[in-house]
């Protein structure tokens, strides 16, 4: 300690140390690493590592058919898979010029929603573990397993979901899956809203993330950021709004905004969009309800150059026999163009750059990933803070390393 | 007014006059091109003049065409008025021979690793970049993986028994 030891005048030498945070770490949430200069605790400068987790993702999806795109997808963002695999369908229906049915883009939307709503539940769980609440994370992972059955009804998977076709999903969805949305809808609020109580006014927590890894809004434009971590700089940029797709101008919500981008604004807005997002999925399924007869039928497009036929039309009609051939050898081929479609990601916008030159797979793709452009912010939102402040930070960012890296 | 297409079109011309070309709207987004030393100039007009405004780079990657002779590498910019809720994209072209593009990053922050990662996989040059270096691949890596000459997989590997996986061995895995 600096009052024991006396240094002789004009002999001072500031030393610093250099330590290695990852990239196998329990306080980072994947393969990252941080090498971080300290000068006692506090951060005189960091430099990240990234691409440990790096798969080639583009390299691949330039040899790959639009569905086995699909599973390259999930991959990214995989806390929150379904959200991956219905940008990348509606980036190809761009291409293709495909509307889809009301009842696709309702139930794409409640899908979106409850990846969401899994997303930044892991998110705001972790910055409790980090900064020493464990219970809140186990409490919550209950609710986040309900999620996941509702995928598996819908399509087989939890976690790697795979989910949906261009133009809609692969089945209807079934009753159990409306019976689980239900008990989400009811027992959930019950359950967030103690989670709240554990940690929106907690002393404890809030020392430790109010006024950490600030970020104005001028330099988190400039950073390329957008989703929770804009939204706490005080800049309302939702895609959602901005752009909507998958209807969702048919929907009413807020999009909450904090002010100095602290972890803690990025906390509370993570926590009111997941309030939302349930508004928004109770007002999806009441329009979902709403339709009958034929029309409560309709899971998908009509798009047979894209869309898998039925099984039992497949070994009893011709057309859909070499439909179905022609889709899964990926025969078919993609119209010449050049798009960039985005959706609203958990993290912020995610963007599919596509350009097709009339092939079976892309010529190019390229995925604009949240995670990436906002990681680069990391040093600027440590330097001059504690090696614990930057472990919340890091935390609270909801940095997912798939996504990163694809 | 809002900010139309034909706006931005007709403000680019005014000041750049014959030297952007190339403008499309494939979907709905305005694309234009130019010579690859006017990059910074345009962004800088795309970000200061008031009535455009394009402050939010959304994107930056590269494309190879490689039967462009003389202009095989394409950068790509996503750019986007969050006022006005317009987007557009301007690519420039540069020789895979020598491909030096100038660097965004004293404009826009988030160029800085995008244009990492575009050297990573295209062995695109950023001129003035702070940091220019591999970013998701390994340093020791000798070629640049994106580009369409090389294959998906990495001929130069010693550790992946080609006949287990049922390629150009002379054993196939029958048992009889």
């Amino acid at each position: 300690m600096s009052e024991h030891v006396t240094l002789p005048e004009g002999n001072v030498e500031k030393q610093t140390t250099t330590i290695n945070i990852g990239p196998t770490h329990p306080a980072t949430h994947g393969v990252f690493q941080n090498i971080v200069e300290l000068d006692g605790e506090t951060i005189v400068s960091a430099e990240q590592t990234v691409g440990y987790i790096h798969r080639a993702f583009e390299k691949i999806a330039e040899h790959r058919t639009p569905y086995q795109i699909t599973t390259l997808t999930d991959r990214l963002n995989y806390c929150s898979a379904p959200l991956n695999n219905i940008g990348w369908h509606i980036a190809c229906e761009k291409l293709l010029g495909i509307k889809t049915p009301k009842r696709v883009d309702y139930l794409r939307v409640i899908i979106m929603e409850l990846s969401r709503i899994s997303d930044h539940l892991i998110c705001n769980s972790i910055v409790g573990v980090d900064s020493g609440a464990f219970s809140g994370f186990l409490y919550v992972m209950q609710y986040r397993e309900l999620i996941y059955e509702i995928y598996e009804e819908i399509c087989g998977s939890r976690l790697t979901t795979n989910m949906g076709r261009i133009g809609g999903f692969e089945r209807n969805f079934t009753a159990q899956a409306f019976e689980k949305l239900e008990k989400f809808i009811k027992e959930w609020p019950v359950v967030l809203k103690e989670f709240d109580e554990l940690f929106n006014r907690n002393r404890i927590f809030m020392d430790r993330t109010i006024g950490v890894g600030p970020i104005s809004a001028e330099r988190a434009l400039n950073y390329g950021f957008t989703g929770p971590n804009l939204r706490a700089a005080g800049v309302d940029y939702d895609v959602r709004l901005h752009s909507p797709y998958s209807s969702y101008e048919d929907f009413q919500f807020t999009v909450p905004v904090g002010s100095t981008g602290d972890c803690y604004d990025r906390y509370l807005v993570r926590d009111q969009e997941m309030w939302q997002s349930l508004e928004i999925i109770k007002q999806a399924y009441k329009k979902v309800q709403e339709f009958k007869g034929a029309e409560a039928e309709v899971y998908h497009a009509d798009v047979p150059d894209f869309y898998l036929p039925d099984k039992k039309d497949v070994y009893t009609k011709m057309e859909a026999l070499i439909y179905h051939f022609k889709i899964i050898m990926g025969e078919t081929k993609m119209p010449v163009g050049e798009v960039y479609s985005s959706i609203e990601a958990a993290n912020g916008e995610l963007g599919f750059y596509l350009i097709s030159d009339g092939g079976r797979s892309p010529y190019r793709l390229h995925f604009r990933r949240p995670c990436f452009i906002y990681y680069q912010a990391y040093s600027e939102l440590t330097k001059g803070g504690l090696l614990s402040d930057a472990i919340i930070t890091m935390s609270s960012l909801n940095l997912i390393a798939g996504e990163l890296d694809a | 007014m809002a900010l139309t297409n034909e706006i931005i079109r007709h403000k680019l011309i005014e000041k750049f006059g014959e030297e952007v070309t190339g403008f499309e709207e494939p979907y709905g987004m305005l694309s234009f091109t130019s010579d690859k030393n006017l990059n910074l100039k345009l962004l800088q007009f795309l970000y200061d003049e008031p009535s455009l405004g394009f402050r939010f780079l959304t994107d930056l990657c590269a494309v190879h065409y490689p039967n462009n002779t003389g202009k095989e590498l394409a950068v790509v910019y996503h750019l986007h008025n969050l006022r006005e809720n317009v987007r557009l994209r301007y690519k420039v072209f540069t020789d895979i021979a020598k491909p030096d593009v100038f660097s965004a990053y004293a404009l826009f922050s988030a160029a800085n690793w995008m244009e990492r990662e575009t050297f990573d996989f295209f062995g695109v040059n950023f001129v003035g970049h702070p940091n220019l270096k591999r970013i998701l691949n390994v340093e020791e890596m000798e070629y640049f993986p994106l580009r369409k000459e090389y294959p998906l997989e990495d001929q130069k590997r010693i550790d992946k028994d080609d006949e287990m996986f049922g390629r150009e061995g002379e054993t196939q895995a029958y048992i009889k």
